[in-house]
């Protein structure tokens, strides 16, 4: 056994409300540069939607991720034999197009305009050439657009749903969409790693944050092609890749990342997940139907005293332990097995994890006897003074699941490799925490009802208290869970502590800080 | 003239080579963060694959010609001492010159013609771009009028590079060479020269450790393990990312 930790985030989907500030937060602190404008470390797609860059998951077009091959697996766009011999035109490589061309507006013109018989306008203009342009595409051009025909009716994710499936989805009186919030998944078999010709791209031992090293990076740009979450972006202007890099210096300072902190939903968590990393390629050439399975089988009980003999054999901080034992992502991914990892199949076993969305239940509005209704609820319940209830109360007990607007096929085809018994499992325990809540808050719900949900589901009425708990309530020490970086070590990040001994300070990398004259 | 042809094949030779090796170690080891060729293909891919790749296989080929004239002149001569033989290796040399002349104009087309591109241009770009294109259009008009190239080239210019390596240049058949491979020899070390100074530096990170390196890495701040063993001195173990 080979124990490591992970900084693991968890989204809870049915509380992202696609505000897009994570994004902006993220942007502000790291892409705001340029060569770096057209990237979105943090990007929030609308689904059904095509994303960002348009049609990320379809591999036909893109070629990232593995693939199988034979017993083994192989990298399908990258790899040592292609990376080689394409390395001096990539076949498989993005351009900017596809993302989109990043733009400004010449808004000094509104100011500066001499006089004139029209109304001074602020032109688009490329933020690459200087050049007027007109604006094609945006990050999130197909924001809510649920139901278009340009943009939900291509997404990937509808590949092998029925023609009647997809017409059900897109009625309008049905229509929905939720919002999936996408970054670096910090993968456990990253091919972005794997494709690097230069060897720039690295995993880190300690929290298993993947970075390129900027100096090490020759631009070779295999690893746009390789990430199947298209998350490795190239910077046109500098000619090196970059990425999403977990907010390290926030998170080596105890800080949150930017995304995480500035969440208006509250809907990510962040914690440590121990795992046996001798599993790696194992768990990566499973069968699409076990990938998913193995995949959580590899993350360690942390409780477990086995495991924590030799996760302190393999030099982990007791506060690194101990933060894996109060991690709000384990709870979320392993305990209540509540999360699943965005599209396993490309087999870069992603370490984010995903709630699935219950929303848009199948309700109905339906005229009550306000005065009947109010009786039957308790005191914590609240009473409007209309006669209408919003019920999403079914007669067949998750009823409401297996006729929900998204098909399951769909939802797990996102995340799950095609098994809608994942996500069916998962959404029946999210609904029978919400039959239970609303059996306490509300009590309209007969009590055999709940114990019949929560059973089916095997919870208990604890457990579901639990999850609502860390699903509705929890504070930001609940939700940001992660070991201390000791100072020494950061010191240590820096700097071989040996080689400056007896001098102040760490100095400059290239040149000697310049006083006075 | 006698001394600016000593300028030119002695002192010329000399200078770009130091340049070169100075300049190189230099920048890679102070400013690594810029020893790669800025790609644009982000920018451009259709075009650029017209240009790069007949440039770049024709650039391998022929360089790879020329280093074999000059490390076994032997063997090139009697390669070349059979016609046919000698006729094949020059037809496929010419084809690849060729095919560097053609890829490098379509390369200097789309950088001209490309907003984009004109956008991510530096000037040493266009001042590289014209001077391999003096150096293959130089190349293309030696292969076709000065025959045959390979053989003179292992008979006469190898002898007087090795006795620049030696450091007791013997100019006597350079100096008699007509100026047109003149210019072509001068064009060669001035391309040496720049090196240091323009994108040609990729060439010397080529990555050749791909091939035997395996396909994960992962990095740890320190060697935790030794760390915690109270036996090992603690300076013993250095970070791997430092």
């Amino acid at each position: 056994m080979d124990v490591r930790s992970q900084i693991s985030m968890v989204f809870h989907l049915d509380k992202c409300i696609g505000c897009h500030t994570c994004s902006i937060a993220c942007k502000n602190i790291w892409t705001d540069r340029k060569g770096a404008e057209y990237m979105w470390w943090n990007n929030v797609e609308t689904k059904p939607g095509t994303g960002y860059p348009g049609k990320w998951e379809n591999q036909d077009i893109y070629q990232g991720g593995w693939q199988k091959n034979g017993k083994g697996i192989e990298l399908k766009g990258a790899g040592k034999p292609k990376s080689l011999t394409n390395i001096f035109h990539n076949p498989n490589m993005p351009v900017i197009d596809d993302y989109y061309e990043p733009f400004t507006y010449k808004y000094l013109d509104l100011i500066e305009s001499p006089p004139g018989d029209d109304q001074p306008t602020a032109r688009p203009i490329s933020m690459i050439t200087g050049e007027p342009m007109d604006i094609k595409m945006g990050p999130n051009w197909d924001d809510d657009l649920s139901g278009s025909p340009d943009y939900a009716r291509n997404d990937p994710n509808l590949a092998n749903l029925t023609p009647a499936e997809r017409e059900a989805m897109f009625q309008l009186e049905r229509m929905a969409f939720f919002y999936l919030p996408r970054i670096c998944n910090h993968c456990l078999n990253p091919a972005c790693v794997a494709s690097c010709p230069s060897g720039a791209i690295y995993k880190r031992g300690e929290d298993g944050i993947v970075l390129i090293n900027q100096s090490v990076c020759r631009g070779w740009r295999m690893c746009v092609t390789a990430c199947p979450y298209k998350k490795t972006y190239y910077n046109w202007s500098t000619g090196k890749s970059e990425k999403c890099i977990l907010c390290f210096p926030r998170i080596e300072s105890g800080q949150a990342p930017a995304c995480m902190h500035s969440c208006v939903g509250r809907i990510r968590y962040l914690g440590v997940m121990l795992y046996d990393a001798d599993g790696i390629e194992a768990v990566a050439s499973a069968d699409d139907a076990d990938v998913v399975d193995r995949q959580m089988d590899m993350i360690l009980d942390p409780f477990d005293p086995e495991v924590i003999a030799s996760a302190k054999a393999n030099g982990l901080a007791d506060s690194t332990i101990a933060a894996a034992q109060a991690s709000p992502a384990y709870k979320f991914v392993k305990v209540w097995d509540l999360a699943l990892p965005l599209h396993p199949e490309y087999r870069t076993l992603p370490m984010l994890f995903y709630v699935p969305p219950l929303l848009p239940v199948v309700a109905s509005v339906t005229e009550v006897d306000n005065e009947e209704q109010a009786k039957k609820m308790n005191p914590v319940g609240k009473v409007w003074p209309d006669s209408w209830l919003y019920d999403t109360t079914t007669k067949e007990l998750f009823g409401t699941i297996d006729d929900a607007r998204f098909p399951l096929k769909y939802m797990a085809n996102l995340f799950s490799a095609g098994d809608t018994t994942q996500v069916s499992d998962r959404l029946k325990k999210l609904m029978a925490v919400r039959l239970h809540r609303r059996q306490i808050t509300v009590g309209d719900l007969a009590e055999s009802t709940v114990k019949e949900a929560l059973a089916d589901t095997g919870l208990t009425p604890q457990t579901a208290d639990d999850i609502y708990y860390l699903t509705s309530l929890a504070k930001f020490d609940d939700r940001f869970v992660i070991p201390a970086a000791h100072r020494e070590q950061a010191i240590e990040m820096m700097e071989f502590t040996g080689d400056v001994r007896g001098s102040t300070g760490f100095g400059f990398e290239n040149d000697t800080a310049k006083r006075g004259a | 003239m006698n001394a600016l042809n000593s300028f030119l094949f002695v002192a010329f030779p000399y200078v770009a080579v130091m340049v070169f090796i100075v300049g190189v170690a230099y920048r890679y080891r102070q400013k690594g963060f810029t020893v790669s060729s800025l790609s644009s293909q982000f920018l451009e891919g259709k075009q650029l694959f017209w240009g790069t790749i007949p440039f770049h296989f024709g650039v391998l080929v022929v360089f790879v010609g020329h280093l074999t004239a000059f490390l076994l002149p032997r063997a090139t001569l009697a390669w070349n001492s059979i016609p046919l033989r000698l006729i094949v290796l020059e037809v496929t040399a010419f084809i690849f010159g060729l095919s560097m002349l053609i890829g490098l104009v379509a390369l200097m087309y789309r950088r001209f013609s490309n907003a984009r591109i004109r956008a991510v241009t530096t000037p040493m770009d266009v001042v590289l771009e014209l001077l391999l294109l003096a150096q293959v259009v130089l190349g293309c008009w030696i292969a076709l009028g000065f025959r045959w190239g390979s053989s003179w080239f292992a008979a006469d210019l190898t002898p007087y590079l090795w006795s620049l390596v030696r450091l007791s240049p013997e100019t006597a058949a350079v100096f008699a060479l007509p100026w047109v491979i003149k210019l072509h020899i001068v064009g060669a070390f001035a391309l040496i020269l720049i090196v240091p100074f323009s994108r040609l530096v990729h060439f010397v990170v080529a990555p050749l450790n791909y091939i035997v390196r395996p396909y994960q890495q992962v990095m740890w701040n320190w060697d935790r393990k030794t760390i915690r063993d109270p036996n090992t001195p603690w300076s013993e173990a250095r970070p791997r990312n430092n």
